[in-house]
This record gives C-alpha cells, structure tokens and sequence, in this order.
C-alpha cells in the first residue's frame, strides 16, 4: 500500500469511531473525520487559513449563535423564562396548550412549560462539558501513554480500549447507572457517559502521537537530547489541538443527547431536577393530547445538540487542508 | 487471508471476554439483593432465598463466580434468570425481532443512503448536492430519541400511515421505527457516498475510461462507483453489528420486543444473567461484523492484502 | 534525466501524407472561483501519419491541457473550449456530437499518461483494462477481449503475459504498468497516439526502453505520435518535430535539429542554456530567470518579456514591435521555421 492509502485507512478508522460513538449515544454526528496529519510547520498558516475559511462559513455562524444562546440561557434562565418561575405551578393549568401568555404552555401539573424548557439547558450544557472533560483527560492521558511508550504498554491499553469500545454507550451508561453506585445527579450522569465514550478520544490521540513520533522534526528535538516530556508537551500534543477540538465539539452535542437518552430511560436525572429528557418522558404519554409537552423540550435539544454539530462540522472544514481546494 | 482470518478471530477471543467480564462486573457489583426483591409483596423464605443465592453463585467470590459463568457461556449455557428461564430462550425469541428492525433499517440505509450521495457526488454543487449536504446536517442533529417521537407522532399518529407500536402487523411495522434507526447513518452513508464518488471522479483512472471511449454509463457504473462504494459498503457492514447494538432507545419508543428492549427490561429488574448474556451477545456481533468488514476490504479491494 | 546530445543528429522527419490530427486556434480556459485562467490560447499545429510531434513546455504551458481537448477529456467545468477547431481525418471533434467524439477515442485518437499507477483503476486486473477497448469499442466477448489482451501484453513487451493478465496494476512496476497504458492505448490500432510526459514518472533505464517501444510501435502502425514532456532529451532522440509552448501559446515551431541548433525564440535558447550539455563540459548552465506567467493574468504584449534578455521596450524598438505591448504572431522567420517573436532573425544570428 502507498502512504496515502495507509493514511486513508487510518483516517476512515477515526471517522468509523466517531460514527460508531453516535449511534452509540443516539445521535449521528460528526461526518468525515478530522485531519491526522497536521505537522507542525503548517500550523501557524493552518489557524490563519482556519479562521479565513470559518468566516465564510454560515453553519459556523449559525452554529456559534444557537450555541452561544444556550449558554446564556443555561447561566441566566430568567432572561429567557419571561418572569415565569418554573416551579410555580397551578395544576388548574395542568396541559394548557401555548398561547400569547405562556409561548409554550403548561405542564401537567400546570408549570409554565417555557420556563421549564429554558431551565433545562443548565443541566444539559454541564453534563455535555462536564463529560467531555472527562473524556478528554482519560483519552489524552492513556492515548498520549499508548501512542508515545508503544509496544506491550500500548497493546495492552489498545485491548482495553477495544473492549471498552465493543459495548455501547447507552447500554455501559445504562448499567453503571442503575448500579446506583454513583448516585444519580449531574456528576453521576456525566461520569457514567465518559466511561464509556472516551474510547474515540484516546484512539485520535494516539494515532496523532504516534504519527508525530516518528517524524523527523521530533528524531532532531531528540537528538538535542530533549526529554520525553518536553517532546511530548512542546511538539506532539500541539499537533493533537486542531484534530481534538473538532472532535470534542461534536462529541459534546453526542453526550448531551446521550444524556437526554439516559434521563429518558429512567437513570439518568430524577425529579425535581429540570432536565428535557425528564420533559419528554413524562410528555410521552401524553404525546396524542397535548403534543406540545414533547415538541418544546425536543426542539430545545435539537437545537442544542445542532449547535454544536454545526461548530463542529465547520471546524472540521477549516482544519482539514485536504478539504481545500 | 485464511490465516488472517484466524488470526484475527484470535485476537476478539480476550476483547469479548474482557468486554464480558466488564459488563459482568458492572452487573455484579450492582447494590441491593435481587433475590430479596424476587417476592415483591409476599418475601421469599429465607431457605428459599439461600437456595437461590446458592443456584446462582451469589455467594462465591465474584472473580469465581465469572468464571463459573464463563465455563457454561462456552458451552452454550447462558444460565437462567431469577424465574428459572433459560436466558437463551428469551434471546431466541426476542433475537427475530432485532434482526427484522436491523435489516429494515440497513436496507433503507443502503437503498437510499447511496442513491442519494450518487446522485449528489455526480453534480456537485447541484441542486440535489446541497439538500442533501443540508438535510444531513439536520438529521444528523436530531437524537434519536427525538426522531422517534417526531415519527410517530407524524406519521403515526397524524397521518397514521404506520403502527405506532408493536410489531402485530408483521415487516410494516418495522418501517418506521426502521427509518428511526436508520436516519443518522442513512445521512452518514448519503454524505460517505457523495464525497467519495466525487473524490473518484476526479481521479486519474477515471479520466483514463474516458479517453478510451467508454459510453458515459461505463465510466460512472463501472470506473467511478465501483471504487467509490468500497468504503461505503464497508460502513455499511460494520454497521450492522453497531445498530444491533443500538437499537435500545427505538425499542423502546416503538415497543418493539427486541433484544434492547429486552437488555433494558432485565437492567430494570436486576437481571443479571440477561443483562451480561445479550451484552455479550451484542459485543459478539460487533466484533464479528467488523471482522466481516476487514475481509469485505480485502475482496473488494485488490490493493490490501493481509499477508 | 537523459542528457541530449545535440551534435547528433535526429531522425530525418518522415511525414508520409496528409495530416492527420489538425488543431486550428484552439482556446482553452478554466473558470474558477479566482477568475478565468486562460489556459491555451489559439494553439494550431498538424501532426502526419508517422509524424513525431514533440510539445515542449514547462508546466503549465498548456501543453497537457490542449491533449485533454483532443481527446475531449477536460473537465468541464471548469474547463470550457472557447474557440478553434480540432480536426481528425478532416472532421471537426468540436462540433461532432458527444457519441460520435467518443468513439473516435481508442480506434481513432488515443492517449497515454504521466503516472500510470494511478490512471489505471485499482480494482481490475490489466487483462480486463485492456480488453474493455475490444469489449467497448467492438463488442467482443470478454473471453475472446482478454486473449486479445494478452496478445497485446506481448506486443508490449511484458514477460509472461498470460501469466500475468489477470493481475492487478499494483502488482506490476512502473515501468511495465506504463507498458499495459500503452498496450491498452493501442488497442485498437489508432492513428494518433498521445504520450503526456509518458517517462517522467521512470526511472532513466526504464525510459528509453519505454520510448525505444513507442518508437518501434509507431514504426509497425504509421500511426502519428504526439509526445508531451518538458524532457528535451527525449526530443532530440525521438521526435521529428518540435512546438515549444509557453503561456498557452506555440512560441516556436521546426524540425527538431533546426530547433535544438539554433533556436529562434528566446525562451527556446534560454530552455537550451539551462540543460547540461556535453561538448561545454564546464561551461556555465543559464538558468530562466524569473517565474513561469499567471495564466490567470498573462503579461500584456509578449507573454515571454518581463523574463525575456532580449526583449526591446519603448526606447529602443521597432514600431510596432514594442515587446510589452504588441504580441507577436508566429510568423515564419525562415523556410520550416516559425517563432513568435519581433527579433527572431536576432536570436537566429547570435
């Protein structure tokens, strides 16, 4: 095989493992696949040419607003509740449909529903970034120990990452959870789906780690007689940034909509939390009455999860050079 | 190849005992005794419940208790549940179920997945390119979980062109939880297709057929998407293994009385012996189906070789 | 790279009739998001039954681009033909409709390329490359395409064909991949062969042998044989004419001693002074200087002037031929002899 095939093939793995944590989370993200092979004399041109390519691009902007929006929304929800207190409820307004007063209805217990919907993003957005950070440490630090020491260390953590991998996401989450070991908050939730979903992660890295090893910029920075933590810190990790930030941008919409999955299925959050998979499983019963229930509460985390999808792809674009014509 | 196959056969045996053991593990350490939980309202006799713990080797140290379980998954025996069912009954009925949904959702994935990224590959820039380009954004963002609902309640409910729930109407009813499950991928392949199809076209030997006066229909079918559809089609392979899998949330949305509907039932009820067997199972096929994947590479494409 | 050897002389040209290929004005340009790239523009030459044309440029001088149009291969868009003709057996390609341009590619006009690796499909063995011209182009069953197909491996040259025809162009080397190029390309005995830089991508034993094939092929058919390269090597052993080509224009046009011997385009001597030669052992190699022209901005006047030593501005040149504003045609300078330049009879007498 030529060098392009074999880095053909080592790019359509990292786009199959991407796909593979998708529909693991239940969601699809994430198409193509970021760019191994960044070296470093590219990199200052690659941010520049990056940014020149990102502001043309409508999903970027599009992306950015709806993102940028549910932040806020997750940091002050009063702004957008219109003076409704989501746990002011009056069950005489039990499953009011969306009128001029309340955009998106009632409840069944008579809550302002846009007040819920708008107080759900708090917890949605902290369990995405909570559990991506997690991700990214356990991925970078046994991808960075694999790639960089190679041989039986990296079989041996290349194994278990195989195994981690064989079980989907849902599923691990699932039982860790129900397990109660955990307990059943935030936290709990977003640890259990970064156990399972930091396999992609650790397999971007290393493969990064392990293209950059061998390069012939990093064989001089040793024969210079650096350490194996400088060249590790000062020329490998740089090369991971732009492959992992496109990465960990979709893969926080994938674990907000896992996140969504596992409260739907009953061990993710629990009441009184505010939580839209909460929102849609107690809508779901009521899904021929009063639609709305489950509407408002999808689309929030639609839009949420797109948002970054959208960010995501349009980083990819950019950093990918291969993609530029 | 034979020898790779082996080979690599070899090489799943420790990922599916170790992705068993994980799960089995996970199960195991599970707080709360399911056996006291058995009786519900009239509580089983302590003698019972001894009989029980003994049957199921509750009481051994857990690493012997796994290899107990090991030494009767190899020969077959999944073990049984608290109720005295053979584990490997309720795969074999609930297993069907999960196999139509899989391969309802596979064919629409394939069928249209591909026609559409042709399609959109040829003309690039066409009409037909950006919708698809921007339908796939969309779909791709919507969870799954949201899909379901949307579907049924669209087409399901207001429309009411499916079932919403269950499977009394034989292969129809799989149609649209079908499509569910199918949608991201669908959108995967439509986007996988499209680039490489567009990638090949450009390519040299593409060129080469045209300057040897091929008719059009040649140069496309034939020098163009021929090779473009290798990575598709292995996608498409690996996937099945994965929606096998991944089908716990469209299950359960469609109430369909698959094996995700099933592993989710038994992690509600403390099931262990379910939980682990149709875990293990569902590792299973996802080694095996990516197996199959690497050998489709080697037959469709002469360039790999594994020797 | 083959040193030419300009003292020895090359092959007496030999055109035996009527031409065969003619390109009458031939423009060519791509529209791309940067603006329209004048690739080739108003290119005419004929090539005879027999003939060696050589089409010496470096790259970018359109010299490939106006292959693809004979061959009616550019990608269009972003290429479109914007004017001329090409003419086959004295039948306009351009105005013929899509089916019939097809099928004069193979038994009329074929072409070789550059990397042979990669303009071979991956995925099918030689033997079926090859005999899909039979099964394409004569509907011949795919049992009796490959016994012509290993016929024409032996044609070729490539050991053990019958052995050999179902492999697949990876399994082969460079040099017997571009064998099965040529085996497929003659298929069906064309009358104009196309090479583009048929031996650039070969190692230097490799490449004679491969243009020694071409040249014995051609001697057996009569067939015209257009070589494409940068290479002036390969010109002066095989070729019998040569068009140098510079900013999608012809610039210089003869046979290939009258050319090599004493050029009558600057940028045709600065070409000679850049290649080593062997009888100035020592003498010093003249780089062209400066950098070959945007096609998407090409110079007013001479395309070759803001490189050219020779070139005359305002103060000091003719009327009329002022190098940066009147574009010279190519006009005959002396019998056999065409150049596109105002001082041409200069370069000659220097």
């Amino acid at each position: 095989m030529t060098d392009r095939n074999r880095r053909g093939t080592a790019v359509d793995q990292q786009q199959a493992d991407l796909r593979h944590d998708e529909v693991q989370a239940g969601t699809q993200t994430g198409l193509d696949e970021p760019d191994v092979d960044v070296t470093d004399a590219r990199q200052n041109s690659l941010w520049s040419d990056a940014w020149g390519e990102l502001k043309r691009n409508p999903l970027f902007w599009i992306g950015s607003l709806l993102a940028l929006g549910f932040v806020v929304m997750a940091l002050f929800p009063s702004l957008f509740a219109r003076g409704a207190d989501p746990r002011d409820c009056s069950l005489a307004n039990s499953q009011g449909k969306p009128s001029a007063e309340h955009w998106f209805g009632f409840d069944q217990q008579g809550c302002d529903y846009l007040a819920n919907v708008v107080y759900g993003a708090r917890n949605s957005l902290i369990i995405g970034l909570l559990a991506v950070a997690v991700v990214l440490v356990m991925g970078i630090l046994v991808g960075a120990v694999a790639g960089f020491f190679g041989g039986g260390v990296d079989s041996l953590l290349s194994r278990i990452t195989d195994i981690f991998y064989a079980l989907p996401l849902v599923l691990g989450a699932l039982v860790v959870l129900r397990s109660g070991t955990l307990g059943r908050g935030v936290v709990a939730v977003a640890i259990a789906l970064a156990a399972f979903g930091w396999m992609t992660a650790m397999r971007l890295v290393r493969s990064q780690v392990i293209a950059v090893k061998s390069s012939d910029y990093v064989a001089a920075a040793r024969a210079m007689g650096a350490s194996n933590g400088r060249i590790l810190v000062r020329h490998i990790l740089p090369n991971a940034v732009a492959p992992v930030l496109v990465y960990t941008t979709i893969t926080i919409g994938v674990l907000i909509a896992a996140e969504a999955t596992l409260t739907y299925l009953g061990v993710g959050l629990q009441r009184p939390a505010i939580s839209w998979g909460l929102q849609i499983d107690a809508g779901q019963n009521l899904l021929r009455v009063s639609p709305h229930l489950v509407l408002f509460p999808s689309l929030a985390l639609t839009l949420t999860v797109m948002a970054f999808v959208m960010l995501g792809d349009a980083l990819r674009d950019a950093l990918d050079p291969r993609q530029r014509a | 190849m034979g020898r790779y196959v082996a080979r690599r056969l070899l090489l799943t045996i420790p990922v599916l005992i170790g992705a068993s053991f994980l799960i089995f593990a996970l199960v195991y350490a599970l707080p709360g005794d399911p056996i006291r939980a058995l009786g519900g309202d009239r509580p089983l006799s302590p003698a019972v419940q001894a009989e029980l713990r003994e049957e199921f080797n509750l009481n051994d140290p857990f690493v012997i208790q796994y290899v107990k379980y090991l030494g009767d998954l190899v020969q077959g025996d999944f073990g049984t549940d608290f109720r005295g069912r053979e584990v490997l009954d309720t795969i074999e009925q609930r297993l069907p179920v999960t196999v139509r949904l899989t391969v309802v959702a596979i064919a629409i994935e394939a069928v249209i997945g591909i026609i559409a990224g042709v399609l959109a590959g040829i003309r690039r820039n066409g009409f037909l390119d950006n919708l698809v380009l921007v339908s796939s954004t969309i779909i791709v963002s919507i969870p799954i979980l949201v899909l379901a609902f949307v579907a049924q309640f669209v087409f399901g409910l207001q429309f009411g062109w499916f079932p919403i729930a269950g499977i009394g109407d034989g292969w129809y009813s799989y149609l649209l939880p079908g499509m569910v499950l199918a949608a991201g991928s669908l959108a995967y392949v439509a986007r996988l297709t499209r680039t490489s199809v567009a990638e090949n076209l450009r390519g040299d030997y593409v060129r080469t057929a045209r300057a040897k006066g091929l008719p059009k229909r040649t140069v496309i079918v034939r020098h163009t998407l021929r090779n473009s559809l290798i990575p598709v089609v292995t996608f498409i392979g690996a996937d099945i293994g994965t929606l096998m899998g991944g089908a716990i949330v469209t299950e359960s949305v469609f109430n369909l009385p698959g094996l995700g509907r099933a592993v989710y039932d038994a992690i509600r009820a403390q099931e262990g012996a379910v939980v682990v067997g149709i875990v293990t199972l569902f590792v299973f096929f996802f080694i095996f189906f990516n197996l199959v994947v690497d050998v489709l590479y080697a037959v469709l494409d002469p360039r790999i070789r594994y020797d | 790279m083959t040193r030419p050897d300009l003292s020895e002389p090359a092959p007496a040209p030999d055109p035996t009739g009527t031409p065969v290929l003619e390109v009458d004005d031939l423009h060519v340009e791509f529209r791309t998001r940067g603006g329209v790239v004048n690739a080739v523009n108003g290119v005419s030459y004929s090539l005879a039954e027999g003939e060696t044309l050589a089409i010496l440029g470096e790259s970018g001088s359109g010299k490939s681009v106006s292959a693809q149009a004979i061959m009616g291969i550019l990608d269009s868009p972003p290429a479109r033909i914007t004017g001329g003709g090409i003419f086959f057996q004295g039948r306009d390609l351009l105005t013929m409709p899509e089916d019939e341009q097809r099928k004069v590619r193979g038994p009329g006009i074929s072409m070789i390329f550059q990397d042979a690796l990669s303009s071979l499909n991956p995925v099918y063995s030689v033997g079926f490359q090859i005999g899909e011209m039979f099964r394409a182009h004569r509907g011949t069953s795919r049992k009796e395409a490959k016994q012509h197909a290993i016929e024409l491996m032996d044609r070729v040259r490539i050991p053990g064909a019958r052995a050999r025809v179902n492999d697949y162009p990876h399994q082969f080397s460079g040099g017997m991949r571009q064998r099965v190029m040529i085996a497929m390309a003659i298929a069906l005995d064309p009358r104009v062969l196309i090479a583009d830089e048929p031996t650039t991508a070969l190692d230097v034993t490799v490449q004679a042998q491969v243009m020694d094939l071409l040249k014995d092929l051609q001697r057996d058919t009569g067939m015209g044989l257009i070589l494409i390269t940068h290479d002036l090597g390969v010109v002066n052993e095989v070729a019998d004419n040569v068009a140098v080509m510079y900013a999608g224009r012809i610039v210089e046009r003869g046979t290939v001693d009258d050319v090599f011997n004493n050029p009558a385009h600057p940028y045709t001597d600065g070409l000679m002074s850049s290649v080593p030669q062997v009888e100035h052992k020592g003498g010093r190699l003249l780089p062209i200087i400066g950098q070959p022209p945007n096609l998407a901005a090409i110079p007013p006047g001479c395309p070759f002037h803001p490189r050219c030593a020779r070139r005359r501005l305002e103060a000091d040149a003719l009327p009329g031929r002022v190098c940066d504003t009147d574009v010279p045609p190519l006009r005959l300078v002396v019998p056999g002899r065409e150049a596109a330049c105002h001082y041409s009879e200069e370069v000659l007498g220097a």
